[in-house]
Formats: structure tokens, C-alpha cells, sequence
């Protein structure tokens, strides 16, 4: 699937993003977009299909002024984004759209505009989990955390030493909510959130939003912008439980196993061609169990891989180099800043730019353990 | 058995007809899941169909009430309506039978000392609301 044969022409944020009270969700998503078009050198008119999370799409359509021949609401969580993006490429390939914009808005820090998060006590969710307080993010995600580390016998400083390395990336990055200088015992020193989570374990709370224009490679090259397009390679999808206390195996997610495989398999990549990962990092464990479970690294050993520096700057697999989820910035659905990263990196536009980002791998997750959401993005269409 | 619930939250869980054996059996002071007879095995949450096998023929069984401790986090954020006083052990526990859910762990300190993996558990419950909630002790405390 893909093989290059489509192409994100387009790839931006909100003029700024971290605290907006400025500006409603729909706004951003508006702000987004329009940066976004801009970007690619299009205009609402070039646009025929329309993909959002959150929000409808009509809504979306319609605010800008656009007319959809094809829709995607899909709806999972933090990785929307990365099953928009491979399923715009399947309708663009199928001839059912032409150019999909892809939006993201959320006012996560200052609510503005945000629908009331109404919570049905009859649900799954409802009745067998939120009763015991698994109701916040930090109450419910970090849930299988100490049995992954338990059973690899990890320990809590290999989820401060994620935190690290990831504030290392944002350091001078002007954009980043956290920036200032970080170390092991600080994280671990910090003011307890959900233990083993301390502080900056825990993703930052931010307004923000992120915009892709995706197309037909061919249509890319027709495009002012077209020495910066990127290709989709590869991609996959998938999902494992409704609530997170049902995972086969709390110490692997199932999602990530089955939607990497496939992006691995659909790009005819293997790991040693992947420059540059992108890893979902809500909180600090989830690029752990992502770099086992999507095999860049075996069981177990993700956890001193990260502590011997290997996604750092000048590290074998540079990771979440816009200082992720945790420094960077976490609207609520972080999967759009995910793409947006990696795009800026294959493009050679990125803060922390590596001098030869080639192929990215991008890893969501959606919800607690949910669904999960792979791209494999390149420089060239091979 | 029951004990007012003061700590935790006022999410009162609504039942629905699928999942209404479930709450019968915990107002009885039961802990009970449904089993396949078709692939002789447990399994929860609450569903017609067998997510093994996807089976049909399935029932509802008391369990043992004993379980261990899979995982966990101790809560120290606000999570209203919870006390914010009082930090939450928000727990992943296995039942003897087979099954995982989510619970809290009572009668023993927010502290990891005092919660190792694999901690031998054993079922309790409280009321909420018109509910008796199930959530586990530690064995030896129940003993």
C-alpha cells in the first residue's frame, strides 16, 4: 500500500500554540488549515476531501468553505491523525479524493470553545473503570506501567531517563512548553503525579493545533511546493481494548505490534533504514514499550537504550525531536505534532534538524492503550 | 462486609441488562464473571458472546474473590470527586480464574512498599451509590 504514490504537500501548525485564549478549537483547526494550505500553495478550492478528529468534519468543511466529496471523522483517540493520513492515501489512490486536509484543533490548557467531556456511567469505561478513579489520563495510562518494568526488571529511572532525553531535544526549541535543563534525580525528585509517574513523567497541558495537505504524488510534482513534499511509504492501523485493564498483556500492546508490522511491511522498510522516530509520548513509558514493541529494540532492553543515549542528538535512532509529548507540546490529541515533527525533519526544516533524515517512522497511540497508529514517511518516493 | 465509601469517587456505575447479573451478584456479596462453555474459559467485562471463541453459550459463575496484584498507580492528583486527601491505589488485578479488571486496593497504606507485584488479594465491597462496588484487600488482611 502507498509505495510513495502519495504525498503530504502540505504540513503546519498554529501560528503559535501553548496557551491561546485567543482563539476557540474551531479556530485552531481554521488556523491550522489555513497555514497549512498556504504551506502547500493551494487554497480551499484545490480541497476535496476532509478528514478531522473531534470535531465533524462537515463542520470543519464548512467553516473553511470547503465542498467534500469524501469524509473521514475517524475518531481514536491521540493517533486520529495517523489513520487519517493512511486513509486519505487509500481514497486519493481509489480516486475518491484528489487533496484531503487533515485537521487538528484543541484548546487542551485554556477550554476555550471545547465541548463539556461528558462521561456515560452506563459505558464499558463507565461502569467497570472510571468508578475507581482510572478516570484522568495520569490515573488510567500509567496503569500497566510497573508490571512492564517489573517484568523486565526496569525501574523508575529509566522513565526519567525518557524525560531527559526528550527536554534535551526542546531545549532550544522555541516552541516548547518545557525547555529548562533536566536531570534524572530532578525527574524523579518531582512532585509525585501517579506513582511511578512523577511531574515531568506526565505530558505537558497545552492549546495548539496541526493541519496536513495530503495528495497524489504525481499532482505533488506539479506543486510550487514540490521539492518539499513527503511520501507515505507505509502505514498501518489498529486496536486492542476499550478499556485498559483488558489488554492481552500489560506490558505490550498488542496495537503497536499489529500496526507497526504492517507499516514496516507495507513501506519494504526494516528498522535499520528508519533515520528518525517519532514516538507518541503521552507519558514516559509509552516510548518504551513502543521501541519494543515496533522491534527496534528486544524485550527489555528499551529502557537502557534510551538511558545510553541512543535517541538523543548524535544517537543511533534520534527520537521525538521536537521534545514530544512531554516538552514539546500535548493538545490532548498529540498524533498531529507527531507528523508534523517528522515531516519538518525530512523537509530539513526542523529546530534540532538531523543531517540526513531520510525515513520516519511515527508511532500514535489513541486513548489508554486503545488504538494505535503507524506512518512511514520519506524524503524521496523510492 | 460493606463499608460506606467516603474516599473514592461519585461515579455511581449505571447497570445495563447485559451487565445487570454482574451488579446482582456484587449486592449479594459476590464476585461473579461469565464463563464459555464452549472454550472453558472466563472472561470479562460483561458481553453475550464469548471474546475468546465467540461463543454464545456462556454463564455466570460466583468466583473465588481471590486475585493478584498485576499493577497499579497511587494517585496523588485532585480527581474530583474523589478525596484529594487521601491518595488512590488505582489497581489492575488478576482474578484466580483468569480474568483481569480494574479496581483499588483498601486496607493497606498508599505505599509501594506495602504493594508488591503479585500481591495475593482478596475481594471486598463497598457501596456507591445503589451499588456495592467490588475492590480487593490484601489476603492476609482478610484472613
Amino acid at each position: 500500500m502507498h509505495g510513495g504514490q502519495v504525498a503530504i504537500v502540505g504540513a503546519a501548525e498554529t501560528d503559535t500554540i501553548g496557551k491561546r485564549p485567543d482563539i476557540s478549537v474551531l479556530g485552531l483547526h481554521a488556523e491550522a488549515a489555513r497555514n497549512a494550505l498556504r504551506d502547500a500553495g493551494m487554497s480551499i478550492h484545490d480541497v476535496d476531501g476532509i478528514a478531522t478528529a473531534g470535531l465533524y468534519p462537515q463542520d470543519i468543511s464548512h467553516y473553511l468553505g470547503i465542498t467534500p466529496r469524501w469524509l473521514d471523522g475517524t475518531l481514536v483517540g491521540g493517533c486520529s491523525f495517523m489513520l487519517h493520513v493512511r486513509h486519505a492515501a487509500a481514497a486519493i489512490a481509489a480516486g475518491a479524493a484528489d487533496v484531503v486536509l487533515i485537521t487538528h484543533g484543541e484548546s487542551g490548557r485554556s477550554g476555550i470553545g471545547a465541548d463539556p467531556w461528558v462521561r456515560n456511567p452506563a459505558s464499558i469505561n463507565g461502569q467497570f473503570e472510571l468508578p475507581y478513579g482510572a478516570q484522568a489520563p495520569y490515573s488510567t495510562f500509567t496503569v500497566p506501567a510497573l508490571r512492564f518494568l517489573h517484568d523486565r526488571n526496569m525501574t523508575r529511572e529509566h522513565l526519567a531517563h525518557v524525560a531527559v532525553a526528550q527536554r534535551n531535544w526542546a531545549a532550544n526549541n522555541p516552541r516548547a512548553a518545557r525547555r529548562e535543563p533536566l536531570t534524572v534525580d530532578a525527574v524523579l525528585n518531582a512532585p509525585m503525579v501517579a506513582y511511578p509517574f512523577t511531574r515531568d513523567m506526565c505530558c505537558v497541558v497545552t492549546d495548539g493545533g496541526g493541519a496536513l495537505v495530503v495528495t497524489s504524488a504525481e499532482r505533488a510534482a506539479d506543486l510550487p511546493s514540490a521539492g518539499r513534499a513527503v511520501y507515505l511509504l507505509g502505514s498501518g492501523e489498529s486496536a486492542e481494548g476499550a478499556v485498559v485493564s483488558q489488554m492481552a498483556d500489560p506490558g505490550s500492546f498488542a496495537a503497536f505490534r499489529a500496526a507497526g508490522a504492517e507499516a514496516f511491511a507495507t513501506a519494504g522498510i526494516t528498522h535499520a533504514d528508519v533515520d528518525h522516530l517519532m514516538a507518541y509520548d503521552a507519558f514516559a513509558h509509552l516510548p518504551l514499550y513502543m521501541l519494543e514493541d515496533l522491534g527496534f529494540v528486544g524485550r527489555g532492553e528499551s529502557g537502557d537504550f534510551v538511558a545510553a543515549g541512543n535517541t538523543v542528538k548524535g544517537g543511533r535512532l534520534p527520537m521525538n525531536t521536537n521534545g514530544g509529548g512531554l516538552s514539546y507540546t500535548h493538545s490532548g490529541m498529540y498524533g498531529m505534532f507527531a507528523i508534523q515533527e517528522a515531516v519538518r525533519q525530512l523537509r530539513g526544516e526542523a529546530v534540532e534538524q538531523l543531517p540526513d533524515a531520510r525515513i520516519s517512522f511515527v508511532q500514535g497511540v489513541g486513548m489508554f492503550f486503545a488504538a494505535a497508529g503507524s506512518l512511514v514517511l520519506a524524503r524521496e518516493p523510492r | 462486609m460493606s463499608e460506606e465509601r467516603t474516599t473514592m469517587s461519585g461515579f455511581e456505575p449505571t447497570p445495563t441488562p447485559e451487565t445487570a447479573p454482574f451488579w446482582d451478584a456484587t449486592s449479594r456479596g459476590e464476585l461473579a464473571v461469565q464463563f464459555c462453555t464452549a472454550c472453558a474459559r472466563y472472561y470479562f467485562y460483561p458481553r453475550p458472546q464469548c471474546p475468546n471463541c465467540g461463543s454464545v453459550h456462556v454463564e455466570w459463575r460466583a468466583t473465588t474473590g481471590r486475585a493478584r496484584l498485576v499493577s497499579y498507580v497511587i494517585n496523588y492528583r485532585p480527581l474530583p470527586p474523589f478525596d484529594p486527601r487521601t491518595p488512590l491505589i488505582v489497581a489492575l488485578v488478576e482474578l484466580a480464574e483468569g480474568p483481569r479488571m480494574m479496581t483499588n486496593i483498601v486496607g493497606v497504606a498508599p505505599d509501594p512498599d506495602h504493594l508488591p507485584l503479585d500481591l495475593e488479594l482478596s475481594v471486598t465491597f463497598v457501596a456507591q451509590g445503589a451499588v456495592q462496588l467490588p475492590v480487593f484487600e490484601p489476603a492476609a488482611a482478610a484472613a
